[in-house]
């Protein structure tokens, strides 16, 4: 062998040999990778896309409220009022009083807990409680890499099993039969969905498809239960294609705002609990573990020991619980009964499908997201624009172009990352490995 | 076999011309070509002078050859070498990057080497030693061949009988194939890419369900066995694909470490997990496989090829698995990165773990194994002594020493 031509550290050949700096010329020893760069990136993106996105769908939706001859300044600030979120920022002269005396001090926002921003705020968050419960419905089967399309019929699932109980039982006492509602309704939910995450993993059949099928068969369900003649309808007037109302045992408990005129109640809270039991769940939970694995890389799950069909079917119907929870909250929340008309035109399942793409299925974002459609949705309805304003008829239309084109960005956001890992795998040609039987599947 | 070597037209509206074209370069170069034949139903070294042809087809006058034979047997890449001759000779510049010095040493004219994105040389063939250049790339002097002593072998620990599995277009891709490994030896399994080497690795390790035949793990029968229980009874796996299937990129080195363990004591009690331990004891691994480029924390994906594996060999070794089934364990790795999975594979055998190497890379095979094994075509058509060359087995591979087995 022939003395190889001294490299730069060529002359400390013996010492390079006994020393411990080891292995590997791997450079991200010394700098951040590419890779790295792009994971720091791609999180800081996590954040940044959506907001951007939500950004720009406002200011295009600005554009055509400009077309209609309206200043969109204008309308966003109506719309803003109208969602009662300015009960926040009611800021000026006002007092407050100091408690067991007839005393008040000056305090610079205003404490009224009565005034129309109040009731406003009220109604926002009563949908943000639904939003929240269908969004985590999508986020959750979403960590398991399964998209569920079906949340509208898992909500109209809890919403009939939950008027079943909660129409029920006049005579139960108050919490068992409230628990006892959540608890069927949840279960209820949980099983429709986990119909389409059995048939995914025994046959294959995609997820999309079936919790579509699905969403029909809880439809008519929904249509036949209410109408006449149907199992759920209304008793004392057989005329009407409505449910019977919540007996009083089975209500949930308002903590803010007239319960006659819609009060915020304490689901509420069980929409908030179950973000935190959300993200616990994903990330300090076996079973989260497992979710997450078979999400990202099914194929490493199974090398990995886990069960990839049995975890389809658990995050489906852990998927279908939120949401049949979201559908019981509503009805022994504030709705208190449900109509064929209802079931017609009820949406808040789908648009759980908006809230967790752009809240790109996180317990944080999906609660942010939700507030946002949900102030949307009540900003922009009859009940709480000013007319002079913008005419509601034309808001209502802004709130479904502005949700469109949250989804179109998302939508192309998700594409724009789809095609990026389509060109790394096309990219990698034959040096690691493309064998002609990969190639074919691919 | 290069009679009739199919290539893929490069289907343009002008059909004929384009085929007319094809037909002008292989003229050339000395490809037998059929322009209809589908990029699929060709094998990996024909899709590679396809690669080459589309290139030449664009009138290039430079090809670049991103380690061009990680996929080919030797053979293959004696005539990928001898096309490349061509096309030099015909004027064309070629950059050729490879991890296998031998295979620079053989078709460059000049050789520069990198390190951490530096050229650290740039020197003539002539001079050029492969000692040489793996210190240039390491920054130190590098174990070319890895030093073991005798095995020292104990009780059967991995006993296959009459196997046979089918792929997944169900056709049969191993074939009654029987052999065994014993504690503290390395049997190595040779042969091209696609002979049943995957079908095979997956049946024994219960991710494919065999036809017929049986494996025994420490002498516990698992033929229809989930991938869960085989971790159970002591197998340590290292996948054929790293990214694939081996890691899950997108989860942090310390959930990575815990694929197999993420629903034991003491890293989960009761379905919930305890992040402080897993973290502890991924700090631990890292550290004793001297993985570098991130922590417990960072994605598995920020890391480079190299250190992944390290991640998924600390994991399958730590286990203490009694067999430990290694497919391919340096794909794609530099020569610093292969010498530690070799180093460490030979001490895991010292340990008295049964080792099962499947490979493509010859070199590998045969200064690692202690028994090689030969597949073609699912079949088991031979088996060698570690003092085999590698010539007999390369012919092995292609089916010619079929009868003797």
């Amino acid at each position: 062998m022939t003395e190889p031509p001294a490299g730069p550290e060529g002359g400390g050949d013996r010492e390079a040999v006994t020393a411990p700096e080891p292995l590997s010329s791997d450079p991200t020893a010394y700098a951040p990778t590419v890779a790295e760069r792009l994971a720091t990136y791609q999180r800081l993106g996590g954040v940044v896309t959506p907001v951007i996105t939500a950004l720009f769908a406002f200011f295009m939706g600005g554009l055509v409220v400009l077309a209609t001859g309206h200043n969109p300044l204008r309308v966003y600030k109506g719309i803003f009022s109208g969602t009662g979120l300015d009960w926040f920022f009611h800021f000026g002269n006002y007092h407050i009083d100091i408690p067991f005396t007839n005393h008040h001090v000056f305090f610079w926002w205003n404490t009224s807990i009565v005034s129309n921003s109040a009731y406003n705020l009220q109604q926002t968050l009563i949908l943000t409680t639904t939003l929240i419960l269908t969004g985590l419905a999508v986020a959750f089967a979403f960590r398991c890499g399964l998209f569920n399309i079906g949340g509208q019929g898992q909500y109209l699932i809890g919403i009939i099993t939950g008027l079943w109980v909660g129409t029920s039982f006049p005579h139960m006492s108050h919490v068992p039969h409230v628990l006892l509602t959540i608890v069927v309704a949840s279960l209820a939910g949980a099983l429709w969905a986990a119909i389409a995450g059995f048939l995914k993993a025994t046959t294959g059949a995609h997820e999309v498809i079936t919790t579509i099928m699905l969403n029909w068969i809880a439809y008519w369900i929904g249509s036949w239960a209410f109408g006449q003649g149907g199992a759920l309808q209304n008793s004392t007037n057989p005329a009407l294609p409505v449910s019977n109302d919540v007996v009083p045992s089975a209500r949930l408990w308002a903590f803010w705002g007239n319960p006659a005129l819609q009060a915020l109640h304490v689901g509420f809270f069980i929409a908030l609990a179950a973000l935190v039991a959300f993200w616990f769940t994903l990330n300090r939970t076996t079973l989260g573990y497992e979710v997450r694995a078979v999400g990202f890389n099914p194929e490493a799950a199974r090398y990995g020991g886990i069960s990839v069909s049995r975890n389809y079917v658990t995050a489906m119907a852990i998927s279908g619980m939120f949401a049949g929870l979201a559908g019981c909250l509503d009805m022994i929340g504030y709705q208190y009964r449900f109509g064929v008309l209802d079931v017609q035109t009820s949406q808040l399942g789908f648009i759980g499908i908006a809230v967790a793409l752009l809240g790109r299925n996180k317990a944080l974002g999906v609660g942010l997201s939700a507030l946002l459609f949900a102030s949307l949705l009540y900003g922009t309805s009859t009940r709480s624009l000013n007319p002079d304003v913008f005419p509601p008829t034309l808001a209502g239309n802004l709130t479904w172009m502005i949700q469109a084109l949250v989804l179109l960005f998302i939508g192309a956001d998700v594409l724009i990352i789809y095609v990026w890992q389509a060109r790394r795998k096309v990219l990698r040609p034959f040096g690691i490995g493309a064998s002609p039987r990969r190639a074919e599947g691919a | 076999m290069l009679a009739n070597e199919p290539t893929r037209a490069h289907i343009l509206l002008d059909q004929g011309s384009a085929e007319e074209r094809v037909r002008q370069i292989a003229g050339t170069f000395r490809f037998a070509v059929d322009p209809h034949a589908r990029i699929q139903d060709i094998t990996v070294g024909q899709q590679q002078r396809v690669e080459i042809m589309k290139a030449l087809y664009r009138n290039a006058d430079i090809v670049i050859l991103d380690e061009p034979t990680a996929v080919l047997t030797p053979q293959e890449a004696r005539e990928l070498f001898q096309i490349i001759r061509t096309l030099t000779q015909e004027g064309i510049s070629i950059i050729f990057i490879s991890h296998k010095l031998n295979e620079v040493l053989e078709i460059a004219d000049r050789i520069t080497v990198l390190r951490r994105g530096k050229v650290i040389e740039t020197i003539p063939r002539e001079g050029a030693t492969e000692k040489g250049l793996a210190r240039s790339m390491v920054g130190r002097e590098v174990l070319l061949r890895v030093e073991k002593s005798r095995p020292t072998t104990g009780e059967t620990l991995l006993e296959v009988d009459d196997l046979s599995v089918t792929d997944d277009r169900a056709l049969e891709a191993v074939r009654n194939v029987s052999f065994d490994v014993r504690a503290g030896e390395i049997v190595g399994i040779a042969g091209v890419d696609g002979n049943g080497q995957t079908e095979l690795i997956d049946a024994l390790t219960g991710l494919r369900k065999p036809t017929s035949g049986s494996v025994r793990i420490g002498g516990r029968d698992l033929t229809s066995a989930t991938a869960h229980e085989h971790l159970e009874a002591g197998l340590g796996h290292i996948p054929e694909d790293r990214q694939r299937r081996g890691l899950v990129l997108d989860f942090s080195l310390a959930e990575n470490l815990l694929l197999h363990d993420y629903d034991k004591a003491p890293f989960s009690k009761f379905g919930w997990l305890s992040p402080g331990r897993v973290l502890e004891r991924a700090r631990s691994l890292l550290g004793e496989f001297d993985v570098r480029g991130g922590g417990p924390r960072t994605l598995a994906s920020a890391l480079s090829g190299g250190n992944q594996q390290k991640v998924v060999v600390a994991r399958e070794v730590s286990r203490d698995p009694r067999v430990l089934i290694a497919a391919q364990p340096t794909r794609g790795l530099d020569v610093g990165a292969i010498e530690f999975v070799h180093k460490r594979l030979v001490a895991e055998r010292d340990e008295g773990r049964a080792i099962l190497l499947v490979s493509l890379e010859l070199e590998e095979i045969v200064s690692l194994s202690d028994r090689i094994l030969v597949i073609y075509e699912g079949r088991i058509v031979g088996e060698y002594g570690p003092d085999v060359s590698e010539e007999e087995l390369g012919i092995a591979m292609t089916g010619a020493g079929r009868e003797a087995a």
